[in-house]
C-alpha cells in the first residue's frame, strides 16, 4: 500500500520491486493468500446460508405451532391480537403486498421504460450526460425519505385534489413506491437497449422505418430479454420495500380493492413486529421468520428469473 | 444512438408519410413526459424537504439530544454520531472483505468450476435480496445469535451489530463494482509485471490494485451511501430513536434513518417536521459522500 501510488503514476516504467526480491519459499506464502481471498469470496455464500438457515430453522418453530394450512389459506390475519382474535391467515397480507406491487408497477412500468428508451434511443450525449445522473439520484436518495414524502406531502396532495382517503393508505404508498423503483427499471432497460447493436436500426431506417417504428418494432424486440429482467428486478424491489409502506401506508393489510384505507406488505409487517413490544419467543414474534421466509422465496425466485433473462442478451449482443 | 445516425437514414425518416411524422412527434413527446415527470418528483421531494427542514438546521440541532416535550430543543447529536459510527465501522469491515472476494474472483477463480459459479450468481442474487430480510439475518444471527462472538451485545442490540448487518447488505456492491475495477487493468500489466520476475500477489499488490484503487473508492463510497440510508435492518437489529447519551460501539445506538422514521411518525406536527431537519442532514451527508466518490475518480482514475 505504501508504495503503491508512485506506480499508479509509472505503471509500466521503473522495475517492479518484485524483481529484486529474493526466491524465498514464496508459493507456500502465495498459496495462503489464495486461501485467505477465497474466504472472503465465500462469507458471501455463509451470508445466504445464514439466511437461510435462520428463516428455516425460525418458520419451523412457527410451523409446529400453526398448521401449514391454516398459514397459507387462511384470510384473518391478527397475529398481534391477543387471545382468541389472534388469528394466522397471511393472505391479506399476500394480497396487499401484491396489490401494492402492482400498483407502483403500473407507475414505474410506462415511466421507467419511457425514460429508458428515451435515454438509449432519443437523448444527444449532451442530454443524457445531464439526465442520467439524475435518474441516478432518484436511486440514490433513502427510501425513509420517500416515506416521509408520501405522508406529509403526497396524501395531502392526493386529499386537496377531492380523493378522500385516510391518512394511512395504499394509493400514496403505491404510487411512491412506483416512483422509488422507476430508475431500476429505466437504467436496465436502457443498458438493454444501448446493447442492440447499431446495425440492426440502420437496417430499419434503410428500409424506409420512421424512428419511432425502429425503436417499437426493432430495438425494443431486439432488447426484449433485457427489458423483462429490467421489469422482474422492478417487482422483485417493490415486493421488498419496507419504509416507504411502513410509514405511508398503515400498519394492518386489507384484502380489499380500495386503495383509500390501509394496506400493509410483508416487509413492513415484519419490521412493525420488531419494534413492537412483542416477547421474542411467542408464537406473534415468530411470525417475522414465516412471513420473512416467504417474502425472502418470493424475491429470490424472481431474482433468479431476472438474472437468466440479463444473461441472455448479454450473450446474444456482447 | 442517435449519435450514429447518418445523413441517408435522416432522410428517409424525413420523406416517410406524414402520418409517420406526427406519430414520431408524439412518440417523442410521451417519453418527454415520462422524464419530465420523473425529473418533477425528484424536484419537488427535494424542494418540499429543504422548505420544512433547512430552516430547522441550527448548531443546537445538530448537538442537542432529542426531546419530547419542546421541538425547538430537540436534536439529532446521537442519531448523527450513530450515523457516523456506522460508516466507519461498516467501511473498516466491508474493504478488505470486499475487495478480498473481488481479487479472488477475478484473478484466481476459473469461472469453469462450479464452485466458483454458485459464488458469482450467489453474490447477484445477494445484491437484490430485500434489505428487511439482513435485518433479520443480523437479529437472529449477529444480535442474538452464533456471530456475537465477542459476546459484546449479550444479546441486545449493538452499534457493531447494526454495523456488520449493513455490510453484509452492501457488500454486494463493493463486490461487484471492485470486480469491474479490476478488470479495467488491461491483462498486459500483469504479463508485464509477472515477465519480470513477479508473483502472482506481487503483480496484484504492486500493480493491480494501485490501477484500480480510484474505481474500488468510488464502489465502496457508493456502498457506504447505501448503508447509511438504509431503514429497515436497523429497525430489526434493534436501534433506537430516543438516545440521551452518545452511542458506544458495544452499547444501544441511534442513526440517522431511525431519527427520521421516529419523527415521521409523531402525530404533533412540531414534531413530524423535525424529520426533514433530519432528512437535509442525511442528505447533505450523502452529497459530501458523493461529491469526494466524484473528486477520487476524477483525480486517481488510471487512463491505460
Amino acid at each position: 500500500m505504501d508504495r503503491g501510488p508512485q506506480h499508479t503514476a509509472r505503471p509500466s516504467g521503473s522495475a517492479p520491486p518484485g524483481l529484486t526480491r529474493v526466491r524465498t519459499p514464496r508459493s507456500a506464502g502465495e498459496q495462503v493468500i489464495k486461501v485467505l481471498l477465497a474466504g472472503a469470496a465465500v462469507l458471501s455464500v455463509l451470508t445466504t446460508m445464514g439466511i437461510v438457515v435462520t428463516l428455516i430453522t425460525e418458520a419451523s418453530k412457527f410451523f409446529g405451532e400453526i398448521p401449514f394450512g391454516d398459514f397459507f389459506l387462511g384470510t384473518d390475519w391478527a397475529p398481534l391480537a391477543g387471545g382468541d382474535s389472534q388469528s394466522f391467515g397471511v393472505v391479506p397480507l399476500l394480497w396487499s403486498t401484491l396489490y401494492l406491487t402492482l400498483i407502483a408497477l403500473l407507475v414505474a412500468i410506462p415511466l421507467g421504460l419511457g425514460v429508458g428508451i428515451y435515454l438509449a434511443e432519443y437523448a444527444s450525449p449532451r442530454v443524457r450526460k445531464v439526465f442520467k445522473p439524475i435518474v441516478e439520484l432518484l436511486a440514490g436518495i433513502p427510501t425513509i425519505v420517500f416515506g416521509y414524502f408520501a405522508l406529509t406531502f403526497f396524501t395531502p396532495l392526493l386529499a386537496d385534489v377531492g380523493i378522500d382517503l385516510q391518512v394511512f393508505n395504499g394509493l400514496s404508498g403505491g404510487i411512491i413506491l412506483g416512483i422509488l423503483v422507476l430508475p431500476t427499471i429505466a437504467s436496465v432497460s436502457e443498458d438493454a437497449m444501448s446493447a442492440v447493436p447499431q446495425s440492426l436500426r440502420e437496417g430499419a431506417f434503410g428500409l424506409g422505418a420512421a424512428k419511432w417504428q425502429v425503436v417499437v418494432r426493432v430495438v425494443f424486440p431486439a432488447a426484449l430479454s433485457g427489458i423483462v429482467a429490467a421489469l422482474v428486478l422492478g417487482a422483485s424491489r417493490a415486493i421488498g420495500e419496507t419504509v416507504v409502506i411502513l410509514v405511508a401506508s398503515g400498519n394492518n393489510p386489507n384484502l380489499t380493492f380500495d386503495l383509500t384505507v390501509a394496506h400493509q406488505n410483508m416487509a413492513a409487517f415484519i419490521a412493525n413486529v420488531a419494534r413492537s413490544d412483542v416477547s421474542a419467543g411467542s408464537v406473534a414474534y415468530a411470525t417475522i421468520f414465516a412471513v420473512g421466509t416467504t417474502l425472502f422465496v418470493m424475491t429470490f425466485l424472481l431474482n433468479l428469473v431476472a438474472i437468466r433473462f440479463v444473461r441472455k442478451y448479454r450473450q446474444v449482443y456482447e | 444512438m442517435a449519435v450514429a445516425e447518418t445523413a441517408i437514414t435522416r432522410k428517409v425518416v424525413q420523406r416517410a408519410s406524414s402520418g409517420a411524422r406526427t406519430k414520431d412527434l408524439l412518440f417523442r413527446a410521451a417519453l418527454l413526459l415520462c422524464l419530465f415527470i420523473a425529473v418533477l418528483f425528484l424536484g419537488v421531494l427535494i424542494v418540499d424537504v429543504a422548505i420544512d427542514g433547512v430552516p430547522l438546521i441550527t448548531p443546537e440541532f445538530l448537538t442537542n439530544f432529542p426531546s419530547r416535550l419542546f421541538p425547538e430543543e430537540s436534536g439529532i447529536r446521537p442519531a448523527l454520531i450513530g450515523t457516523l459510527y456506522l460508516m466507519v465501522l461498516c467501511a473498516a469491515f466491508i474493504v478488505p472483505i470486499g475487495v478480498a472476494a473481488a481479487v479472488y474472483l477475478e484473478e484466481y477463480a476459473d469461472p469453469s468450476r462450479w464452485y466458483n459459479r454458485l459464488i458469482e450468481v450467489n453474490i447477484q442474487n445477494l445484491a437484490s435480496v430485500p434489505s428487511v430480510v439482513y435485518g433479520i439475518l443480523g437479529l437472529a444471527f449477529i444480535v442474538r445469535g452464533p456471530i456475537d462472538i465477542w459476546g459484546l451485545g449479550k444479546g441486545s442490540p449493538t452499534l457493531l451489530a447494526g454495523a456488520l448487518t449493513l455490510g453484509l447488505l452492501v457488500l454486494p456492491v463493493v463486490i461487484i463494482v471492485s470486480r469491474e475495477a479490476i478488470r479495467a487493468v488491461p491483462p498486459s500489466i500483469r504479463e508485464g509485471s509477472l515477465a519480470l520476475g513477479a508473483t502472482k500477489w506481487q503483480t496484484i499488490w504492486k500493480q493491480v490494485l494501485p490501477g484500480s484503487v480510484a474505481g474500488i473508492a468510488t464502489g465502496v463510497i457508493l456502498a457506504l451511501s447505501r448503508a447509511i440510508g438504509e431503514t429497515a435492518p436497523l429497525i430489526l437489529v434493534g436501534a433506537i430513536a430516543f438516545r440521551l447519551t452518545d452511542p458506544t460501539i458495544d452499547g444501544q445506538f441511534s442513526a440517522l434513518p431511525i431519527a427520521i422514521f421516529q419523527a415521521a411518525g409523531e402525530p404533533r406536527p412540531e414534531f413530524q417536521i423535525l424529520a426533514a431537519g433530519a432528512i437535509v442532514v442525511l442528505l447533505a451527508v450523502l452529497l459530501l459522500m458523493n461529491s469526494l466518490a466524484i473528486y477520487l475518480r476524477n483525480r486517481y482514475e488510471q487512463k491505460w
